[in-house]
C-alpha cells in the first residue's frame, strides 16, 4: 500500500467513524400503564390488530415463497432450454460446426450440476437423399455430437444415441432455409426427477 | 409391315410323353415369329359371359404394360362376328394373334388364334376363385395374361406381381396394375420394405423401436427378429431365402449385418470404419453384394463379396461437392445395377453394367428416386415427383414408356414382388 492511499482509506475510516457518533441512541421502551379494568372493545381491537398483522405476515410470506418458486421455476426453464437447445449440421455431413460447438459447450456444465440426468440426442436429416441413407446420417450426427459431449467429460452411459433421418422435418417447406432448419440433432432429457440443479449452486 | 408367322404348337407339344413334361417350360410356347424390333400385334376379342368385359380389359391392359406385344384395338362384331374370328380383318390388320379369354363356372378359358394359319393355336383353361375374392380373381386373370405373354413372345409376363411401398407410415402393397393399393401394417415407423424370394414374406425396418420386423403377407402375422439401440435399417433377403442382410448402427459408423431367419446372432459384414454402410442388394446368384457407402466422403455404390470381404468401388468416384449415389438394386438377370443419382441438384435414375461399367440415365423429368426391378429384368418401379407429388411409376428401360402406377398421397422405397403364386 502505498502512502497515499493509506491517507486516503484513514480519511474515509474517520468520517464513518463520526456518522456512527451522529446517530441517537434508541429511546428505552416505555413500560405499559397497568390496565385500569376489562374493556371488551380495546380487546376486541387488540385482537383484531395483532390478526391483522399475523394476515400481512402470512401474505408476506406466502408471495415471498410463490416468487422464490417463480424464481426457481424460471431458472429451471432457462437450464432446459439450455439443454434442448438445437444444433445444426451442413449438408451430407456429420461434424460439429463452431456454432455447434458452442451450444454444446453451454450444455456441459448443467450437465455436470445433474449427474442424475440421461440426454437423448436425436439425429435428423433434410429431405434429400435416400430415407435409408439418411437414417444413418441421423444416427453419425447424433454420435458426433455424442462424442464430444464424451470427450468434454460426460459420462458415455448418459447420452443416448438415436436417429429419425429425415421422418420429422422441422420446417416443412423444400428451400435452402428449411433444409438448413431440418439437418440438426434434437436433445431430450431423462431422469430428471424434479427441478435442474443450477451449476454451481 | 410383313410378319413372318411360324406355328410349331400344338400337335407336336401334345404327342411328348408324359415322363418328359417336367422338363417343358411353364405355359406352352406358340412359337410366333416376328422381325426383330417389332412387337407382334394382338387382338383381344369380346366374348360372352358375366364379366368377361373386365377380364378383356384387364388382359387388354396386361399385354400392354408388358411392352412386348402390340394390343390393337377392336370393338364389337367386326372382330369376332357369330361363328368365329374374322380372319380377313384380322389379317389386314396385320395382327399375328387373337386372344380370347371367357369366364367358366370354375375360373377362365383362354383360347389364342394364329391369324396367318387361320386355326386355334391354344386352348387352356385356368381355375380362378369367384369375383367376389376380387384380389384373388384379378391375379388369376394376371396369371392368365403372363402365361399368354410367354406363348406370344416367348417370355412371361411379370402382371402377377405386386409392389410394396411406404405411405404415411405404413407399409401399403398395390398389384402392378396400380389396383387394389391397401395398407400391409399398422401405423407405425416402418421402412423400407423387401420381398422374400418365394414371395410369402416381407421385411422391413422400424426406428421407433429400431428393430428388423419379418411378415407374411397373407396373415399379417408379425415377428422382430433383431432390434435395439441405434438404427436397424434396409433389411434383404439373401437369395436362398434362409437369412437378412442389413445395416445397423450406434455410435460408430453404420454396418452390414446378417441374421439368420432362425435364429443365431448377427455378424458384421462390412467394415466401414464409422461411415454408413446401408442399403444392400444381392447379385441373383447370391455371391455378391452392392451397397451405398459414405467411406469416401459421400454415398456411392460399393460391392462386396456375401462374406465382406473384396470390396470394390462399382460407381466411378465423383470428387464433386453434390456427387451423391445411393439405393442400388440388382437386376434379376446379374447384368445391371439401377441406381440413383445427384443430377443438377436433382436425382435421376441410371444403370451401371456390371461387365463393362457403362452407364446409363434413364429418367430426367422430375425428381426419380428409389428404383426395384421387376422380376422380367426390364420393368423397373420407382419414386417420381413429375406429376407434382411423389408416386410410384413404373419404367421400361428397353422403350423408355412410363406409367403412374400410384395416386394419393406421397409414397417412397417401393420393392417388386418377384412372381407370385397363388395365395
Amino acid at each position: 500500500m502505498t502512502r497515499r492511499t493509506s491517507y486516503l482509506a484513514l480519511a474515509i475510516l474517520s468520517v464513518a467513524t463520526l456518522d456512527a457518533c451522529r446517530k441517537k441512541p434508541e429511546a428505552a421502551p416505555v413500560p405499559a400503564a397497568a390496565p385500569a379494568a376489562f374493556d371488551p372493545a380495546a380487546a376486541q381491537r387488540r385482537a383484531d390488530s395483532i390478526a391483522a398483522v399475523n394476515r400481512r405476515a402470512d401474505s408476506l410470506a406466502a408471495s415471498d415463497a410463490s416468487a422464490r418458486r417463480a424464481e426457481a421455476a424460471r431458472a429451471a426453464a432457462e437450464l432446459s432450454t439450455l439443454l434442448a437447445q438445437r444444433v445444426y449440421f451442413d449438408y451430407d455431413r456429420d461434424q460439429l460446426r463452431d456454432d455447434a460447438r458452442a451450444v454444446l459447450d453451454a450444455k456441459i456444465p448443467v450437465l455436470v450440476a445433474n449427474p442424475g440426468l440421461t440426454l437423448v440426442i436425436t439425429g435428423h436429416t433434410d429431405e434429400r437423399g435416400t430415407a435409408e441413407y439418411n437414417l444413418a446420417l441421423g444416427q453419425r450426427r447424433a454420435a458426433q455430437v455424442k462424442r464430444y459431449l464424451v470427450s468434454k467429460g460426460i459420462a458415455d452411459e448418459r447420452l443416448v444415441t438415436q436417429s429419425l433421418g429425415d421422418s420429422q422435418p422441422a420446417a416443412p417447406g423444400s428451400d435452402e432455409a428449411s433444409y438448413q432448419q431440418n439437418r440438426r440433432a434434437e436433445f431430450e432429457t431423462q431422469g430428471a426427477g424434479g427441478a435442474l440443479r443450477k451449476p454451481g449452486a | 409391315m410383313t410378319l413372318s408367322l411360324r406355328c410349331t404348337l400344338g400337335a407336336l407339344v401334345l404327342a411328348l410323353p408324359l415322363a418328359a413334361q417336367d422338363t417343358i417350360p411353364r405355359g406352352v410356347r406358340i412359337g410366333l415369329s416376328y422381325d426383330p424390333g417389332t412387337r407382334p400385334g394382338v387382338v383381344v376379342l369380346p366374348a360372352g359371359g358375366a364379366g368377361s368385359d373386365s377380364i378383356r380389359a384387364i388382359v387388354q391392359r396386361d399385354l400392354d404394360f408388358g411392352d412386348r406385344v402390340n394390343v390393337m384395338a377392336l370393338e364389337g362384331r367386326e372382330a369376332s362376328p357369330a361363328g368365329g374370328p374374322n380372319w380377313p380383318l384380322l389379317a389386314k390388320l396385320g395382327a399375328a394373334a387373337a386372344v380370347q379369354v371367357t369366364p367358366t363356372p370354375g375360373g377362365l378359358h383362354l383360347a389364342v388364334y394364329d391369324v396367318a394359319k387361320r386355326v386355334t393355336a391354344l386352348i387352356k383353361d385356368y381355375p380362378a376363385p369367384a369375383p367376389t375374392d376380387v384380389r384373388g380373381w384379378r391375379a388369376a386373370v394376371h396369371g392368365l395374361s403372363d402365361d399368354l405373354e410367354e406363348s406370344l413372345t416367348g417370355t412371361r409376363g411379370v402382371a402377377r406381381t405386386r409392389i410394396v411401398f411406404e405411405r404415411g407410415r405404413r407399409i401399403w402393397i398395390v398389384d402392378s396394375d396400380g389396383e387394389q393399393a391397401m395398407p400391409l401394417t399398422d401405423a407405425g415407423s416402418p421402412i423400407g420394405a423387401a420381398w422374400s424370394p418365394n414371395g410369402r414374406s416381407i421385411a422391413y425396418s422400424t426406428y421407433v423401436p429400431a428393430r428388423i420386423v419379418v411378415q407374411e403377407v397373407v396373415s399379417g402375422s408379425v415377428r422382430t427378429l433383431v432390434g435395439g439401440s441405434g438404427v436397424y435399417i434396409s433389411p434383404v433377403f439373401t437369395p436362398d431365402g434362409s437369412a437378412l442382410v442389413y445395416a445397423h448402427g450406434v455410435d460408430d459408423g453404420v454396418d452390414l449385418y446378417t441374421i439368420g431367419l432362425n435364429g443365431g446372432s448377427a455378424r458384421r459384414l462390412s467394415v466401414g470404419r464409422g461411415s454408413d454402410n446401408v442399403s444392400p442388394t444381392f447379385s441373383p446368384d447370391g455371391r455378391r453384394i452392392a451397397f451405398t457407402s459414405g467411406r469416401a466422403g459421400h454415398p456411392e455404390i460399393y460391392t462386396m463379396d456375401a462374406d465382406g470381404t473384396n470390396v470394390d468401388l462399382l460407381t466411378p468416384l465423383d470428387f464433386g461437392e453434390s456427387a451423391y449415389r445411393a439405393g442400388a438394386d440388382w437386376s434379376p438377370d446379374g447384368r445391371l445395377v439401377a441406381f440413383q443419382s445427384r443430377v443438377g441438384g436433382s436425382f435421376q435414375l441410371l444403370t451401371i453394367n456390371l461387365r463393362d461399367r457403362g452407364l446409363r440415365q434413364l429418367t430426367s423429368d422430375g425428381r426419380n428416386e428409389d428404383p426395384s426391378w421387376a422380376p422380367d429384368g426390364r420393368h423397373l418401379t420407382f419414386v417420381s415427383d413429375r406429376s407434382g407429388v411423389k408416386q410410384l411409376w413404373v419404367l421400361d428401360t428397353e422403350t423408355g414408356r412410363a406409367r403412374q402406377i400410384t395416386r394419393g398421397a406421397p409414397v417412397r422405397l417401393p420393392a417388386w414382388s418377384p412372381r407370385l403364386g397363388a395365395d
